[in-house]
């Protein structure tokens, strides 16, 4: 089983992001969940979802407190919520930033992960350019498809497809795809 | 077909399928996506025939439910929580006057302090107003449970609330297989009422009811459930060869039949306790658990063939009977009178506190050591406690509980 925990703040899709990896996940055959943190939710305020995939069936109802990657859509909260709660250092890390490490304050925190587990992409910036507001979901996903593997970026979007239509999923489509390359690149070096 | 869609989603998708014909509507979290759902499967025209009716409350939602079903139409409504209570004296006519109206429970606590997350204090607060009560254990089981409880509650004559956890099913994504039309229509025939409204045939239904027969009419309200404790096991029997899955039915057994501790629960808890039960399968512990489904009728006969065997019974449950103890746990010692099997009360998950493999895992351990008291509250933070309890005993103003104890946490948080 794969466990992923998004944290972001309301109005930044964070319960959406884990859906829509849930959905691309059943896409590709395999089961899997996806919960909020069952907050009332407001614009701004921190927000956690969960996602869980696996090859069988799903049981477990807790909270995800030893994830294998979390994702983070709002780097402010580095501050104030304990976001890296359980998780250890051979497992994932994506951070939603145009900013660098050493700027955001993580450097020597993130010496200790394996380099290319850990991914930075400027999803809010794409959002913008592409989809004309400010929610990182989409670009995420695409980027957890590059560190991670445990989903094909094509399989986000057919998600996104599911989830939105018109221009609205094509302008996210963009964003996966140029997310998930971005972060490809930067792994490989290219950054 | 499969999907994967939200819980609330599948539900609202699956009444639809159940064809209803009145649906009352009142918005409270965490069964809010239900009723909107289904709002917008009318106005898309998937559902057809069906009245929507947006009321002015819960209590107004039931009571055109009761007029409706009294009129001979398929009834619905969702409720939760608060909502239930503020519709509890409707909660009893509709099954007082026998109608079978089904009503899904998005199941949250009931404040104060208020409190928007899970437990089943809703339910269990109208678990004994006369309707039959269903607890699902996957979204999977609470569509299924929605498609039987139109038949057992049109059969039997009696309202069913199928009773779902709050955010834990209702607002999770996971794979459903959702029915095709035909499929529940050749389940689920039309409505035909045994008592009905009628201008044409005039009647009148809710007679006021003297000494000389009110416990002839309870007794008749009785005698229906165990009527449906019958019918229950054989719907689902019949659900499992037209759908191919296991779904409802009285109780769900999970590696009981060689199990010395057997652990006991309603709802989605009882994914959680699998996997537990698991785990400790592989340490050498004979475990098992038991899901129970049907809440009431309460199956008393099964859970004792069930539950006779074991050595030790553990209960976990979302709710609390203050100054008792455990509901289910009581209702399970009824099942087991005069044996000897301990059964350990665990007190779990009150207003949304999540319950973990890890503390269900140590709390199996301990009553399997004898470890532990009759009535145990899982998780229970004994610091916060006793922070209160001292204030309390220094200052008779010591001021309001719920806002002193959040200060505490708030305090500690910063430590």
């Amino acid at each position: 089983m794969f466990q992923i925990r998004f944290h972001g703040r309301g109005g930044q899709g964070v319960v959406t992001a884990a859906e829509m990896l849930s959905v691309a996940a059943f896409l590709e055959g395999k089961y899997a969940q996806a919960f909020p943190s069952f907050g009332s939710e407001r614009m701004g305020a921190p927000v956690i979802s969960y996602c869980r995939i696996d090859t069988k069936e799903i049981r477990l109802r807790e909270p995800i407190g030893e994830p294998d990657a979390v994702i983070i859509q709002d780097p402010t909260l580095l501050n104030s919520v304990d976001v890296f709660a359980g998780i250890k250092e051979d497992r994932y890390l994506l951070f939603n930033s145009k900013q660098s490490y050493q700027e955001l304050g993580i450097a020597d925190f993130i010496l200790n992960f394996i380099p290319e587990r850990v991914g930075c992409v400027p999803a809010t910036e794409l959002a913008l350019e592409h989809v004309g507001r400010p929610v990182p979901n989409a670009a995420l996903l695409g980027g957890l498809a590059a560190i991670t593997g445990i989903i094909q970026v094509d399989s986000v979007v057919r998600a996104v497809r599911e989830k939105f239509s018109g221009p609205v999923a094509e302008a996210n489509i963009v964003v996966v795809n140029e997310a998930f390359n971005m972060t490809k690149k930067l792994l490989n070096g290219g950054g | 077909m499969l999907k994967q869609i939200e819980g609330s989603q599948a539900v609202a998708e699956t009444i639809g399928l159940c064809r209803p014909e009145v649906i009352c509507a009142y918005p409270i979290t965490p069964q809010t996506h239900i009723v909107e759902g289904l709002g917008a499967l009318v106005r898309k025209g998937t559902i057809t025939n069906c009245e929507y009716i947006n009321v002015e409350s819960e209590f107004a939602a039931l009571s055109v439910a009761i007029g409706a079903s009294a009129g001979g139409a398929r009834s619905y409504t969702a409720t939760a929580s608060q909502g239930l209570l503020f519709m509890a004296e409707a909660v009893y006519n509709a099954s007082g006057l026998g109608l079978p109206i089904v009503m899904t429970i998005g199941n949250r606590a009931i404040g104060a302090p208020i409190n928007i997350w899970n437990d089943h204090s809703d339910s269990m607060s109208m678990r004994d107003s006369g309707w039959i009560q269903l607890y699902a254990e996957t979204n999977q089981e609470a569509m299924d449970l929605h498609i039987q409880a139109f038949r057992i509650a049109e059969e039997v004559g009696c309202p069913v609330m199928v009773c779902m956890d709050g955010f834990i099913l209702t607002h999770a994504y996971e794979r459903v297989d959702l029915p095709r039309q035909e499929q529940v229509d050749a389940f689920l025939p039309p409505y035909e009422p045994m008592q009905v409204l009628d201008p044409s045939d005039p009647v009148s239904i809710g007679a006021m009811v003297g000494p000389e027969a009110f416990a002839e009419v309870r007794y008749l309200a009785h005698y229906k459930q165990m009527r449906a404790l019958e019918r229950i096991p054989e719907i689902s029997a019949e659900f499992r060869d037209r759908f191919g899955r296991d779904s409802g039915g009285l109780v769900h057994t999970y590696k009981t039949e060689d199990a010395d501790t057997i652990v006991v629960a309603l709802g989605s808890v009882n994914g959680t306790i699998k996997d537990v039960v698991d785990e400790m399968r592989l340490d050498g512990k004979t475990i098992g658990s038991l899901s129970i489904c049907s809440f009431r009728p309460f199956p008393l006969e099964r859970l004792r063939e069930v539950l006779s065997p074991a050595k030790q019974i553990i209960v976990i449950e979302k709710n609390l009977a203050v100054g008792m103890g455990g509901i289910l746990s009581a209702n399970i010692r009824m099942a087991l009178r005069g044996l000897v099997q301990p059964v350990t009360t665990c007190i779990a998950g009150l207003g949304g506190r999540p319950i973990t493999k890890k503390s269900l895992h140590e709390m199996f351990e301990k009553t399997m050591a004898d470890e532990i008291e009759d009535t145990h509250f899982l998780d229970l933070d004994w610091e916060i406690i006793r922070r209160e309890l001292d204030r309390e005993k220094a200052d008779r103003r010591s001021g309001p509980i719920a806002e002193n104890i959040l200060k505490d946490i708030g305090k500690r948080l910063e430590e």
